[in-house]
């Protein structure tokens, strides 16, 4: 059996334990869809592979068992999910067009959870229409508030909504509740001085929490979007770590900025004999010193005048 | 006298209004709710009939305009005191039937309960009302049951229908500016709803005995004690005072009254350290007692308009008028008790 499986990975296909047998690899940005997808997932897993379909750790679907053979028109069933969910595609029926940059994951966000500074889904759907499709590895997740529920602190880029908390104080009626949610639930950066309480801006996180517990709306949100923006969090066998804060107070058009900005940095950089094509972004920066990092990824970005930049960034992480 | 005008008409009669008066209605901030992308529809300025919120209902009612939520009363000094400034201007207030029933209950705290408030008057004397038609309730409205659907003492009443409003106009000083504005005069009659989807019974023989029923008990672990639904509500009036001394200079300070609430923590605390209704089911009685028997007993009418702002509220969906219909079977609980 001949199979070209470099070309068969980036059709986002994979090779398995079974010789001849692959699995499809569907992805979902920001891991939300119409339900009626799911019915033609249905249909490929029972047609064409196994009958069984695996919810991937990214979001997606992976649907086993599938012979080579059979990919063309797995490829052709394919085709109403890619185009209902919106995927950049090269040429249609040809399924997708490259698997390196990964599915952009999101935690339910704004349109459900009332902790969400965001619309998740929303924002990780304009970030896959951006960078995919691309051969490098990268992997971007999303999520609502500093709860990271999507554990965005594990991706190249984690990016985590943040609410910047606005104090009516004629509106304040003491009763404290923003002071004790914040202490206990979040960073305790407010106390109450003359029965009104305090913001300190260093040790706010942009939770939202006051704004929650406000009984008489005397805080609220800025209506501008923020985010806090954390990088090269991995997993892996040489030095797994979480990702380390980059930018506070950050908007989405500079994120977008800055991700795109460092495809550019890595196809300078990247280990050219780094196995498969395939080397976690983290490991270049290792390399290149964070200083070089950021001059790439700041690269004609303007970050909003309440943007608060760390650098240098250094990273801890296991070392075996 | 009623008028018809087209919303050019009834902006021109604002700004003429506006020379002299603050208008005051429900108004959409946008962004401003407490969830991310959700807006906030509370009282606030406006200078055109298009900032007017007519659909939705207001999550706080207009009653942070007779009793701000934070209102400083004066200015001290080591020797001398300094009476904080009145209103300037006066005002017009939009609001729904309900309300302005709810408007009855504040006099009769602020001005008809022994003695006159001084802050209270010094803003109510200078206060207009505008009824705002319903033409259909919300899920959680009982005004029918409580007799607040329908108001006559009003200033001025104004409906929107299919793009042209309809204003009835009964204090004489308004007259002139929408009679000057109108297309046509005519008889006009706000829309009043006469059926809500929550209903209320309240026992005619309901006494104090049923603070010994347990059906108080369930508050307890369900209540947080946010004072959303105190906050909201359009006829709360507890306040609280606070003397802040201004941290450059402590021998100087104010005196302001904050809104206070039943509900939340410290509002039983008394000199000496003493603290009473620490369960949240007792001060859930205190409050539903208040509303549906205390405040009847001394002015022969019910406190709670009905409006439904606390259950639209509660982040623990507590509803208030679920607990006032269990009042009958709480009733009957104490008395086969006995």
């Amino acid at each position: 059996m001949d199979m070209n499986t470099k070309k068969l990975k980036k059709n986002a296909f994979r090779v398995t334990k079974v010789r001849g047998v692959t699995a499809s690899r569907i992805r979902v940005p920001g891991g939300h869809m119409d339900a009626k997808y799911l019915s033609q997932i249905q249909k490929i897993a029972e047609t064409y592979g196994n009958g069984t379909v695996h919810i991937t750790n990214r979001q997606g679907f992976e649907v086993p068992g599938i012979r080579f053979e059979d990919m063309p028109k797995v490829n052709e069933m394919l085709q109403p999910i890619i185009e209902g969910l919106e995927i950049n595609q090269v040429e249609p029926n040809t399924g997708y067009p490259a698997s390196g940059t990964r599915n952009v994951i999101g935690c339910i966000g704004n349109r459900v959870c009332p902790f969400a500074c965001y619309d998740t889904t929303a924002l990780a759907q304009r970030i896959e229409k951006e960078i995919f499709p691309n051969d490098l590895h990268f992997k971007v997740a999303v999520t609502g508030c500093p709860n990271d529920c999507a554990k965005v602190r594990m991706h190249d880029f984690g990016i985590m909504g943040m609410a910047l908390p606005m104090f009516e104080p004629e509106r304040c009626i003491s009763c404290g509740a923003c002071v004790r949610a914040c202490k206990k639930k979040s960073t305790e950066a407010l106390k109450p001085v003359n029965f009104r309480p305090q913001r300190d801006a260093d040790k706010c996180i942009g939770c939202g929490e006051c704004v929650l517990n406000c009984p008489t709306s005397a805080w609220t949100r800025d209506t501008k979007k923020y985010f806090r923006l954390t990088l090269m969090g991995r997993s892996g066998k040489k030095n797994p770590r979480l990702g380390e804060d980059f930018i506070k107070w950050v908007d989405a058009d500079s994120i977008v900025k800055i991700i795109k900005n460092t495809y550019d940095y890595v196809k300078e950089y990247i280990d050219k004999d780094a196995p498969g094509g395939k080397e976690h972004i983290g490991y270049i920066i290792d390399r290149t010193g964070f200083e070089e990092f950021k001059k790439w990824a700041l690269k004609d970005v303007e970050l909003p005048e309440c943007a608060q930049v760390s650098t240098p960034v250094y990273w801890k992480g296991i070392k075996y | 006298m009623g008028y018809q005008m087209d919303k050019q008409a009834i902006n021109r009669c604002f700004s003429e209004l506006s020379k002299e008066y603050i208008i005051y209605a429900p108004k959409c901030y946008e962004g401003k709710g407490a969830f991310s992308d959700t807006d906030l529809i509370r009282y606030g300025e406006v200078t055109t009939v298009d900032e007017i919120e007519f659909r939705e209902k207001s999550r706080f009612s207009f009653k942070e305009i007779l009793l701000p939520i934070s209102q400083t009363l004066f200015y001290f000094t080591e020797n001398e005191v300094k009476e904080a400034d009145g209103p300037k201007k006066s005002a017009i207030v939009f609001l729904r039937s309900c309300d302005l029933h709810a408007v009855k209950r504040l006099d009769a705290v602020y001005l008809n309960n022994a003695f006159e408030d001084y802050y209270y008057k010094r803003i109510r004397e200078k206060v207009h009302f505008v009824l705002m038609g319903c033409k259909e309730s919300f899920d959680s409205c009982f005004c029918v049951d409580m007799g607040t659907n329908r108001s006559e003492n009003y200033d001025m009443a104004m409906e929107e229908r299919d793009g042209m409003f309809y204003v009835d106009v009964k204090e004489e000083r308004f007259k002139e500016v929408f009679a000057s504005q109108a297309i046509k005069e005519e008889e006009v009659e706000v829309s009043y709803v006469t059926e809500t989807k929550t209903k209320v019974h309240i026992p005619e023989d309901l006494t104090s005995a049923v603070a010994k029923s347990t059906m108080w008990d369930e508050y307890d672990s369900r209540c947080i004690a946010c004072g959303r639904c105190n906050f909201s509500c359009p006829t709360c009036t507890c306040f609280t005072m606070q003397d802040i001394f201004y941290t450059d200079n402590g021998k100087v300070g104010e005196r302001r009254r904050v809104q206070a609430s039943c509900m939340v923590d410290g509002f039983t605390d008394v000199a000496g350290g003493g603290s009473y209704r620490q369960k949240k089911g007792q001060r859930m009685r205190f409050k539903v007692l208040h509303k549906a028997l205390d405040f009847k007993k001394r002015n022969g009418y019910q406190m709670c308009v009905g409006c439904g702002r606390c259950d639209d509220v509660c982040p623990e969906y507590i509803s208030f008028s679920h607990c006032l219909n269990r009042l009958e079977e709480g009733m009957k609980e104490v008395s086969d008790n006995e």
